[in-house]
């Protein structure tokens, strides 16, 4: 394989990757608090659909960005204000919040079909992103440095801070971190508002990265295998980094199926383009053989807690 | 705190019925109010999504049309979720029944006969049931979270269907459009109203509802169900498996989507085309939680929810309103009764802040 071709595959491959990514991380965070957020898909779908439109109008992407991650955390607050203060079922409410997002961008959006943005490129000078090797250092839209900042913030943010330790608490002993007097629901509050801005800024990516125009429903199920990628980042951000460039190559291979012919063609097009979802059931599966079942996972994950006196 | 939650001693049978009652009227109030700050006629919407089709009895039939598969796959879903199993991936079983009862019908289209709709009802149920095995398998064997594995499978169920239509199934005469032929006269459901769209899907949905509920009130599988749902540990002294719950109750929901999935193929499309998948499957999950996951209750719903997709296709024509308004006010209408779900178990209490 040629030098030129493996570079273009790690470009698209770490483009595609982004979005998992960020919505990944984001559900991460709201995850180690004890909470299951199923909503993704619709914050990604609502992020994507306000980023798109703020940047169609305002020429700007960073506002998009921006609004993006403001849109998604509105959605979240639907979520928590249910789930949190209203302890409704959290599986149920999830599921409710990605039926409002796919309602909502595809009404939102409606206006905006066909209409085309500027690509959110590299801020680097031409010489490195357009240079043959370097390019796979410097080719790449802000966004996706910020997402591999974002790993690290996250990482730092659970392993080294105060704030991580009581978020973990949190989510691993609930009323033991509410007797010592720290407030349960205002941390997940914090913890879905995050993973509602992450997934906002990761529906984004979709018309500013990957393809520059809004199509209704452009995540094509991400948002749901963010949640599987969290399972199989067993909730570490780093793995979770290898986990969501795995599945960008997997979405990347579709891609140069198609353009490549010759060996690909043999397999019909439909095949690549099962083969994400077909590759998180295999990933689930192989997590669930190599450890006892959920033994990472937070402990409080999924339940819900009512503060008393 | 301004207010705290105070368990019930029982959850309230009254609450029970009465929220999702008041969530479709409180919908309505808050979908005119959000539609009109849209800039959109928020009165005239909800009047034509929520009443023109009650009250214009040419829309009836159209009400039993689309009501028939969200009430055969809602009662289907309701089945496990009343287990805490969580399919969300009816609309996946939904194609696959819809491609089995296709598949059938191409084979024997040749052939006629009072036979080949129930053959192909079978190969529907057999094909929702199949594509809901291995999520089943792997929740039972390995503890894989069927959430994930069914929502998965349905993305692959749509390149299954473009695969057979764009492909082997693509009628010659077409001219070039992806589909399969027209099913014959015995491979498509009869009219049970004369001069009406009505076919057999109306009465089968109100029949599997009926045994649905006597099926979960009266058997011993229904007890084990909820108390499954409910109560594992005491499930688990009962001697209730919660391995075979599982598993019944997945390939009952795959099965009846399945069903549902062969009706609308055999019923309102004739042949197997790309719009086919509706997202009946997924306005199920609505139906299945409006009703309150009770057999009755989910055909009640069922027919609100057909109530919206027929209003908002005469919103769209009437007043202009875009049809994913529609998919808007469901949502609404999910989020207000899963609000309301707090008055069955909470009292809201009033407290004093307290101060420092």
């Amino acid at each position: 394989m040629n030098i030129d071709l493996t570079i273009a595959i790690i470009i698209t491959m770490i483009g595609a990757s982004t979005p998992l990514l960020l919505a990944a991380l984001g559900e991460l965070v709201v995850e180690k608090s004890g909470v299951l957020n199923l909503g993704v898909e619709g914050m990604m779908l609502t992020g994507a659909v306000v980023g798109f439109a703020v940047t169609y109008t305002t020429g700007n992407p960073w506002l998009g960005i921006v609004a993006a991650a403001i849109a998604g955390m509105a959605a979240s607050m639907i979520f928590a204000f249910l789930t949190l203060s209203l302890s409704s079922n959290q599986v149920a409410t999830g599921l409710a919040l990605t039926i409002f997002g796919t309602g909502f961008s595809s009404l939102f959006g409606q206006p905006y079909t066909g209409k085309p943005i500027q690509l959110f490129k590299s801020i680097f000078p031409d010489y490195l992103t357009d240079h043959p090797i370097l390019r796979v250092f410097f080719g790449y839209s802000p966004l996706v440095y910020f997402s591999l900042f974002m790993v690290f913030a996250v990482w730092w943010f659970l392993q080294k801070t105060r704030a991580g330790l009581i978020l973990r608490a949190v989510g691993e002993n609930d009323f033991s971190a509410h007797s010592i007097g720290y407030s349960v629901l205002g941390v997940r509050y914090g913890a879905v508002a995050f993973g509602g801005a992450m997934a906002g800024i990761a529906g984004s990516c979709f018309p500013l990265i990957l393809t520059p125009q809004w199509v209704e429903g452009l995540t094509g199920g991400r948002g749901w295998i963010a949640l599987a990628l969290v399972v199989f980042s067993a909730w570490k951000p780093t793995r979770l980094l290898a986990g969501a460039y795995l599945f960008g190559l997997i979405a990347t291979m579709e891609l140069y199926a198609k353009a490549a012919g010759g060996a690909f063609r043999i397999l019909p097009s439909e095949i690549w383009a099962s083969l994400p979802y077909l590759a998180t059931i295999i990933v689930l599966v192989l997590i669930s053989i190599r450890r006892s079942a959920n033994s990472s996972a937070p402990a409080c994950l999924g339940k819900p807690f009512i503060p008393s006196n | 705190m301004l207010f705290q939650l105070e368990k019930k001693l029982e959850p309230s049978k009254f609450m029970l019925i009465i929220t999702p009652i008041a969530a479709v009227f409180l919908t309505m109030f808050l979908g005119a109010l959000i539609f009109t700050i849209l800039g959109y006629d928020g009165l005239g919407a909800v009047k034509e999504i929520f009443l023109t089709p009650i009250i214009n009895s040419l829309k009836w039939q159209d009400l039993a049309v689309k009501a028939a598969p969200l009430i055969i796959i809602g009662v289907g879903l309701s089945i496990g979720y009343r287990a805490n199993v969580w399919n969300i991936g009816a609309e996946g079983q939904y194609i696959v029944g819809g491609l089995a009862a296709t598949g059938v019908a191409l084979l024997t289209h040749d052939m006629s006969g009072w036979w080949l709709l129930p053959l192909m009802a079978i190969a529907g149920i057999l094909g929702g049931m199949a594509w809901v095995f291995i999520p089943a398998l792997l929740r039972t064997k390995l503890k894989v979270n069927e959430i994930l594995t069914t929502l998965m499978l349905t993305y692959v169920a749509v390149q299954l269907l473009n695969f057979l239509i764009f492909g082997p199934w693509k009628s010659p005469t077409a001219y070039g459009q992806p589909q399969t032929v027209l099913f014959n006269d015995s491979q498509i459901l009869p009219y049970i109203i004369k001069g009406t769209i009505v076919q057999a899907g109306a009465p089968i949905a109100i029949i599997i509802a009926i045994i649905a509920w006597l099926f979960m009130s009266r058997s011993v599988f229904g007890f084990a169900v909820k108390t499954v749902g409910t109560a594992p540990n005491a499930a688990r002294y009962g001697g209730f498996s919660a391995n075979k719950t599982i598993w019944i109750t997945l390939l009952i929901g795959g099965g009846l989507a399945g069903l549902a999935g062969m009706l609308e193929v055999a019923g309102p499309f004739n042949r197997m085309v790309p719009q086919f998948p509706t997202g009946y499957g997924f306005t199920a999950i609505i139906v299945a939680f409006l009703g309150r996951l009770h057999p009755i209750g989910v055909m009640i719903a069922g027919i609100v929810l057909a109530i919206t997709f027929v209003g908002g296709e005469v919103a769209q024509t009437t007043i202009g309103l875009p049809n994913a308004a529609v998919g808007l006010f469901q949502a609404l209408m999910l989020f207000l009764l899963l609000a309301s779900d707090v008055l069955i178990r909470y009292n809201i209490k009033r407290v004093r802040v307290k101060k420092a």
